[in-house]
């Protein structure tokens, strides 16, 4: 679905942020790029969102996306604090000029998609920092996008609610077979959700290795107490302590 | 608590009223140094259509321009967020009409406008007075937009139009309401200044009032005149803080109650 050739990004203060990434995305797959902080993993999902230009390489799409038709969470839930959860949802049909009565009914179905049918009409600061995540979800999604671009979406969540919406999101993207990059910094994370890990490291950022994890997709019950996680996440760890050093 | 917000100054009003009252008396001061709340509120009765009528001269243009001060400064703070050359351009010739004193070119402005129609000297001066902080505030809550929100409208295509209205006008209104409270109170300091310059027979509004009761020594007149001017100040602050209070309630932080 998207190829990505020897890219990298230099900013005009002449920061290299990327230097030599090469990845492939296929269709209905989910990837995480994994890393510490500072290792352009995010300008490596702005530069995917066609917020940012690459400064060298080639990045393809097999089917170029349309208007709407890559959706973003970012790190913060970046909601209109003047509307209410329902028009939040509905900004990107706005902006494509569909009408008022098609744009509600499809914000409440994505609003019902994400569990918050009953807070259409609330305003983002009476939600919590989880609800206010899902509304950006579900923002993302009303577009019916085939891509699905995330940036540490969950980092500033309790841990509770984090795996509450990393088996949401599982669900979600599985159901709507979905091409999904998840940026994050937890390992754990990463294993949980995706069907593969690149490690990144920093100055300059590339790809370091690549980890496929081979489990059933929705995760079982006790998946995330399993032989099988634990040692996923060690190899992942070890990886990103390598990626550090 | 909101019995308090509104008993506590009016009961310290009240009894600094009361000392004023007795203090005159007791101390024999001369009406035409300091008369008596009682003095002034004869003469507000007195001369209370006469005030009224003054009043809502000044009121009138004051409003005016407070209005033509919004509608220019907002009007201009877009056109800034449209183009950064304009606003490079345009911005340091605001400011030195901010900073000139508005005395100091009052009489100029008199002499090239106001000689046949002195109300539109008026006019113009309020107006410099109050235009600025619109146009300031307005400048940086245009800019003050979320960067997610900016990026999330050009990933889905938006127009600038859409971006304007959707995402930097409201991200200014409260930026816009907090200096039109401002802009509201300078608007009428400026009327004022500009009918002191004006002088006597150009205008008829509460400073011609004033001056002409300060010549005549008619002190409590002229209290009265004052009490009226400050009532006006004080009616459009609270205006405008009530349209503050019910455009941002639902939302702003500044606008919402929090319980303890």
């Amino acid at each position: 679905m998207l190829t990505i050739t020897d890219l990298g990004k230099t900013f005009s203060g002449g920061v290299t942020a990327l230097s030599n990434i090469n990845m492939r995305l296929a269709e209905g797959e989910f990837v995480s790029l994994l890393g510490p902080s500072g290792c352009g993993k995010s300008t490596l999902l702005r530069i995917v969102a066609g917020l940012s230009a690459p400064s060298s390489g080639q990045m393809e799409w097999t089917r170029p996306p349309a208007r709407g038709g890559i959706g973003v969470v970012f790190q913060e839930p970046t909601l209109m604090p003047w509307a209410n959860a329902r028009k939040n949802v509905e900004a990107p049909l706005r902006i494509a000029g569909i009408a008022a009565r098609e744009r509600h009914a499809r914000a409440m179905e994505m609003l019902v998609l994400v569990g918050l049918e009953n807070f259409a009409d609330a305003y983002p600061r009476t939600l919590s920092g989880g609800m206010k995540m899902r509304v950006a979800i579900a923002r993302a999604l009303v577009t019916k996008p085939p891509v699905l671009l995330l940036d540490e979406p969950f980092a500033a969540l309790d841990e509770i609610t984090r795996q509450q919406l990393n088996d949401d999101l599982l669900d979600i993207c599985s159901k709507a077979k979905l091409t999904v990059l998840f940026v994050t910094h937890s390992a754990a994370e990463a294993v949980y959700l995706s069907s593969r890990v690149l490690m990144m490291r920093a100055r300059p950022g590339t790809i370091l290795r690549e980890t496929r994890i081979n489990a059933p997709v929705p995760r079982a019950d006790g998946f995330r107490h399993s032989p099988q996680f634990a040692a996923y996440c060690g190899e992942v760890s070890a990886a990103l302590r390598e990626a550090i050093a | 608590m909101k019995a308090a917000r509104i008993f506590s100054p009016v009961l310290v009003v009240l009894v600094l009223l009361g000392l004023w009252e007795a203090l005159v008396h007791l101390w024999q001061v001369p009406a035409f140094v300091l008369p008596p709340p009682s003095a002034i509120g004869h003469a507000l009765a007195d001369d209370l259509s006469s005030l009224l009528f003054s009043a809502w001269m000044t009121l009138r243009i004051s409003m005016t321009a407070f209005v033509l001060a919004v509608i220019g400064g907002v009007a201009l703070a877009v056109l800034f967020s449209q183009s950064r050359v304009v606003e490079m351009a345009l911005f340091p010739l605001a400011v030195i009409l901010q900073v000139t004193p508005i005395v100091a070119i009052a009489p100029l402005i008199v002499i090239w406008v106001g000689i046949d129609n002195p109300n539109r000297a008026l006019l113009l001066m309020a107006w410099i007075a109050a235009f600025f902080p619109v146009l300031s505030n307005m400048t940086l809550g245009l800019r003050a937009a979320d960067h997610g929100l900016l990026d999330l409208y050009r990933l889905y295509g938006a127009t600038r139009w859409q971006v304007l209205t959707q995402i930097r006008l409201p991200s200014a209104l409260p930026y816009l309401l907090s200096a039109m409270k401002i802009s509201g109170g300078l608007a009428l300091i400026g009327t004022v200044v500009a009918e002191f310059v004006a002088g006597s027979g150009a205008s008829m509004g509460l400073a011609w009032r004033i001056m002409e009761s300060g010549n005549r020594l008619q002190i409590a007149k002229m209290f009265a005149a004052l009490l009226l001017l400050s009532l006006l100040g004080i009616a459009i602050f609270f205006c405008l803080s009530a349209l503050e209070k019910l455009l941002l309630r639902r939302w702003h932080d500044s606008q919402v109650e929090r319980e303890q």
